[in-house]
């Protein structure tokens, strides 16, 4: 079913993971841009298979990127590796949403599972609500490449495990935190919390700090994105206006009398 | 003199559970729909279903489903002392399809009994009877294991994928107000029959995804409480814990949870006094009942089923609910197959239950706040 | 010594046992050799402006070695040997020796030396791979918390309207450590009082427990350090008051000890100074006899009565620990134990230290600590009493691995007496008897004891302390458990290599692959 020239409709009731994401290889190589996915319930690894589109020998178009909705409830791995390509969801997505991400953008409406964000390298990941455990873990930025994950919500424990750089924001918005282990083992990055967070949901490593006006621009340029995506009625100016802390690791090798001579 | 040797297979799993709160009893169709979505996540090595409300006819009596391996010897020990205990009321070999795609189907067999007491026996209570008779098969008879026990509910389960399970014991025939689901990935054996899930013992049974690490101390603290766990598999102890601790010792729900799943010290610590001095005190008595190491669970008994994570979350558990039906899965996406629109779904906290009562509701709704929108 | 008296006359035919070599390039005659060994085997000769050693009384305790500056010794055993011979070995020979020189009984210190199994090296680990995640104790929840004492078989809850849970079950006394490793019994008077506060200084600032001895507990140390005591009482008796007993964490009888079961104590009167006296209510200068026995417990129903008079004294508010020694039928020995009252059996096993046994008992009597563990919690469970009790486990933990091992074979906590020893500066020369310990631990002699600082000496065992919680942790993490309670008697986690059948039935483990 064709709605334009580069559109392009998948119907995925039915289809196994490896069927589907076959058919959205498949469309992609043959000129769709912008593909939907109806009725999507549990297939995993959406958007992960489309490496090739962007080489030049397998593509009309080399470097084309990609746009996939979704409608339903995507599986594990939504956007796992995802190196361009943009996904939305138009509905809630289950856990490892954009797991070892390259570069792209995945926009939830609605909330995601666990292990959002993992190992990300770059591209931006939106959640409209909240996020489950271990959200961001293990994030890490190299030489330009600096990922971003924006959470309308809050999240659950262990929010920022093991970040080695990034930046996470979440915003609490109709949400108290109530997640423990903050930022635990966390060396480098940055997580930016709007609300209130008690010393003890903090990990050992980290501290909390006032935010400068480097870091104003940051969340002035990442929650105006969250609100270009996402009406939840609030505008931008209203939600930056308002207590936000900075948590950074406060040494960035905090094992140092671990070992013996 | 033979050591004894405990085997414990090691399996991956999904879990789901769907429950209408007002009793109405609904075939399995959507359950069967909904564990056949998260097929990935099990091998085709295990699969079963727990059904409540199952029996009304029989609603008195203890429904036995035991399976029997080899030849006739085990069924006719099992006949001999389900006659010398209990009333036989009825039992017939379990309908089954032959067609379906499982790998050699066992007999099973079901029994409607009634505890026939005597010597000292009679001062045990029926249930506690029926328990050490389960014990006892379990233990004694060679290839006879007892997959369920309690009244008007029943255990189906075996070698297979849990759609396959279902087409083989010809599930879409029944009816029941609760019903849980497990697909297994057993990663070190063929997986075999009496080790699929729900366990299951009297009326409680147990869909778990995960590996207990702390096993051998469970397993070794309920051999003290006489049960003894014969079907080489780690979830087994939490059926067990859940009939000493919430049958046996009358604890609430909220209480196991906080022995199964208890928060770290330091945020027992953060509590105000009296819940302080409780938490503290569950964790210094029921230390050996702490299960370890990644877990999700479903338990149901009549009335009520329960969702638990560890209390770090190494397992995935998401709760929907719509109108009168409440669901638990492994994922999400088999609830929306079920049931596209939902009132919330929501993921619990490691270690916070969530109980849905007939008539009572879903309570979770501390966990709600923490996930907006949801 | 009765030995004392022939020496003067008889020429002894014994070999020294360890050769000094000292680089003459590198001495610099300052005469630290000579003050450190209070053995007197470093003297100086002024005629000659050089050092020289007496090595027929040096016990290879390496204090000179290390405080020499300039590293000019090197103390090493002795390789001059008698013809190689399997049954005679030289250390047979020299003790036979020193008997016929002697006529006397030889005694010896520290603990088991002997070749016996040692079961720690033939039990290896589990951890997670795949079907379970590994933990980061680094930066996930790892939790050591022990609690010892009395559980009781079952709580009563009851859920209240106000969703109030309410226990209406009395809870036993328990007493609290932060990590399952405490300090072995070491009296005042046996080791000196610089070597005993540091212990009770690291007890309390690494928040575990040390334990009395049974020499007392001084009255100075009462205030700070009572609460990380655990207070014994003897068969001496020395120093048991109601003051003492109150101002504990928890309260042990000994019964008998790894090193010498069945056998007494004997602290000699010259050992006895004034604050020894005070603390131990006796007379100074004169001999502090321990009897083999308590006097008052001849049978088990004469311990439940000792239990419970302590308990009396105690106002029920502290576990009454019992310790024996790992002997041959440990298990039902416990088993008694704990239906006669004590919260908390202490179980030393064969490796277990002493500052003075005969050799003979030393090396010969008792089991070892991992096949007593074993059989303990086994016996306790299968009567279903396994919860009534803390089991404390003693006698040969070496380092973290013994302690988690010991652990998963069912014991709660670990008692560590060597290796602390050893942490202060104990090099297991094994003549603590002598009362000359050039290391300060086990001397009265104010010169000797002085060489503790105790400031030092608790820094150095709460850094062992650290250092081994650390690494329990650790291993617990790649066992895919995040608390200590789920490793106790979890002996799936272990497997069994080099043994036979019957070991690995009484350890209750699986053999490596099975």
């Amino acid at each position: 079913m064709l709605r334009e020239e580069n559109e392009m409709v998948i119907d995925a009731s039915g289809l196994t993971y490896k069927e589907l994401n076959g058919l959205i290889r498949d469309r992609a190589l043959s000129g769709a841009e912008k593909i939907f996915l109806r009725n999507v319930y549990g297939q995993r690894y959406i958007g992960t298979r489309l490496y090739s589109l962007t080489q030049t020998q397998n593509s009309s178009k080399p470097g084309t990127r990609i746009e996939i909705e979704v409608w339903g409830t995507p599986g594990n791995d939504l956007g796992a590796f995802l190196d361009g390509h943009r996904v939305v969801v138009h509905g809630n997505a289950q856990d490892g949403v954009g797991n070892t991400m390259n570069d792209g953008e995945i926009v939830v409406e609605g909330r995601a599972g666990d292990i959002t964000g993992m190992s990300m390298r770059g591209g931006e990941v939106f959640i409209r609500d909240g996020v489950g455990y271990r959200g961001a873990v293990h994030m890490k930025e190299y030489l330009n490449k600096r990922p971003l994950l924006v959470i309308g919500g809050t999240a659950q424990d262990f929010l920022g495990e093991y970040m080695a750089g990034g930046v996470v924001v979440l915003l609490g918005l109709n949400a108290t935190h109530s997640a423990n282990f903050i930022g635990t083992g966390m060396h480098g990055g940055v997580i930016y919390i709007k609300g209130k967070v008690g010393k003890h949901q903090l990990g050992k490593e980290v501290g909390t700090f006032s935010l400068n006006e480097k870091d104003k621009k940051i969340l002035e340029d990442c929650v105006g994105k969250f609100t270009e995506h996402f009406d939840v009625g609030i505008d931008q100016k209203d939600i930056l206006h308002g207590d936000f802390i900075k948590i950074l690791p406060v040494s960035k090798r905090p094992y140092g009398r671990v070992y013996t001579y | 003199m033979r050591r004894k040797m405990y085997e414990k297979e090691i399996s991956a799993c999904s879990i789901f559970g769907a429950m209408n709160i007002e009793g109405e009893r609904f075939t399995g169709e959507g359950v069967i729909k909904a564990i056949a979505n998260m097929h990935l996540r099990g091998n085709g090595l295990g699969g079963g279903f727990a059904i409540y409300g199952l029996y009304p006819e029989y609603e008195y009596y203890y429904a036995l489903h035991i399976m029997f391996r080899g030849n006739e010897g085990a069924k006719k020990e099992t006949d001999a002392l389900l006659n010398r205990s209990f009333d036989v009321v009825h039992d017939e070999e379990m309908p089954s399809g032959e067609r379906a795609n499982v790998p050699d189907p066992p007999l099973v067999w079901r029994y409607f009994v009634a505890p026939d007491k005597k010597g000292k026996d009679k001062l045990l209570s029926d249930d506690d009877y029926v328990v050490q008779k389960v014990m006892d098969i379990n233990l004694r008879i060679e290839n006879a294991h007892v997959f369920s026990s309690g009244k008007n509910m029943g255990v189906f389960k075996g070698v297979g994928y849990p759609e396959d399970v279902a087409e083989y014991f010809q599930l879409d025939s029944y009816r029941g107000h609760i019903w849980t689901a497990h697909g297994r990935f057993p990663t070190n054996t063929q997986g075999w029959w009496g080790g699929a899930h729900p366990f299951c013992i009297l009326d409680w049974t147990v869909a778990h995804n995960g590996e207990i690490s702390s096993y051998g101390t469970n397993r070794r603290y309920l051999e003290m409480f006489g049960y003894h766990c014969t079907l080489n598999t780690d979830s087994e102890v939490i059926a067990y814990a859940v009939d000493l601790l919430m049958r046996r010792q009358n604890l609430p729900m909220d209480v196991v949870a906080k022995i199964f799943a208890p928060p770290v010290w330091e945020a027992i610590e953060r509590e105000e006094e009296s819940k302080k001095i409780l938490l503290a005190m569950l964790r210094r008595v029921y230390a050996p009942l702490l299960i370890n190491g990644p877990f999700a669970v479903i338990i149901a008994h009549h009335g009520e089923m329960i969702g638990l994570t560890d209390r770090i979350r190494l397992r995935p558990l998401t709760a929907g609910v719509r109108g009168k039906m409440t669901y638990l899965s492994s994922e999400e996406a088999a609830i929306r197959l079920v049931s596209k629109k939902l009132d919330r779904a929501w993921t619990p906290n490691g270690g916070e239950p969530i109980v849905v009562s007939l008539d009572g509701g879903g309570r979770g709704e501390k966990v709600d706040e923490v996930i907006p929108f949801a | 010594m009765e030995g004392e008296e022939e020496k003067k006359w008889m020429k002894s035919y014994l070999l020294p046992e360890f050769i000094i070599e000292r680089n003459e390039d590198r001495c610099i005659k300052c005469k630290v050799c000579e003050r450190q060994c209070a053995f007197e085997t470093h003297r100086y000769d002024e005629e000659l402006d050089r050092m020289f050693s007496n090595e027929e009384s040096c016990v290879g305790c390496q204090r000179c070695a290390v405080f020499c500056p300039t590293n000019a010794l090197t103390v090493k055993p002795n390789q001059s040997a008698y013809r190689p011979n399997y049954s005679w070995t030289g250390e047979r020979i020299s003790d036979l020796t020193k008997q016929a020189e002697t006529g006397a009984v030889l005694l010896t210190g520290s603990g088991n030396d002997r070749p016996y199994p040692i079961y720690w090296e033939h039990l290896l680990l589990n951890a997670s791979q795949v079907t379970n995640p590994s933990i980061d104790p680094l930066r996930e929840p790892m939790e050591l918390r022990t609690f010892l004492g009395r559980k009781p078989d079952m709580l009563e809850a009851e859920l209240m309207d106000d969703g109030e849970v309410r226990i209406s079950t009395e809870m036993p006394p328990n007493v609290m450590v932060k990590t399952p490793i405490l300090f072995s019994a070491l009296s005042y008077g046996a080791i000196s009082y610089q070597a005993f506060k540091s212990l009770a200084m690291a007890a309390s600032e690494y928040g575990t427990l040390f334990n009395t001895g049974e020499g007392g507990l001084p009255k100075d140390l009462r205030k700070e350090y009572g609460k990380n005591a655990i207070v014994q009482c003897a068969s001496g008796r020395f120093g048991v008051d109601l003051e003492y007993l109150n101002c504990s964490a928890a309260v042990e009888i000994k019964i008998g000890q790894g090193a010498k079961p069945g056998i007494g104590g004997h602290l000699p009167g010259e050992k006895v100074s004034c604050l020894i006296a005070e603390t131990r209510m006796i007379p100074a200068g004169t001999d502090a006899l321990s009897p083999a026995p308590q006097h008052d417990i001849y049978s088990i129903e004469d311990l439940s009565a000792l239990i419970y008079a302590l308990k009396e004294a105690t106002n029920y508010e502290k576990p009454v620990s019992v310790k024996i020694a790992a002997v041959h039928n440990s298990a039902a020995i416990a088993s008694g134990m704990v239906r006669a009252g004590a919260d908390i059996i202490a179980l030393d096993g064969l490796r277990g230290g002493t500052g003075a046994a005969p050799k003979m008992i030393r090396d010969n009597v008792g089991i070892p600590i991992e096949l007593a563990i074993s059989s303990v919690d086994e016996r306790l469970r299968e009567e279903g009493i396994r919860n009534r009790c803390s089991i404390l486990a003693a006698g040969g933990m070496r380092c973290s691995a013994d302690v988690v091992k010991a652990i998963a074979l069912g014991a709660d906590a670990v008692y560590i007496g060597t290796a602390a020893l050893i942490a202060m500066g104990c090099t297991l020369c094994q003549k603590c008897y002598t009362g000359k310990c050039n290391w300060g631990i086990c001397t009265q002699d104010p010169y000797l004891a002085k060489r503790i600082n105790p400031d030092i000496a608790s820094r150095r065992l709460t850094n062992l302390l650290r250092a081994w919680s650390m690494e329990i942790k650790e291993m617990l993490g790649g066992m895919g458990i995040n608390a200590i309670e789920s490793l106790r008697g979890n002996r799936d986690h272990l497997r069994g290599v080099g043994l036979q059948e019957w070991e690995l039935e009484v350890l209750g483990v699986k053999g490596a692959g099975e």
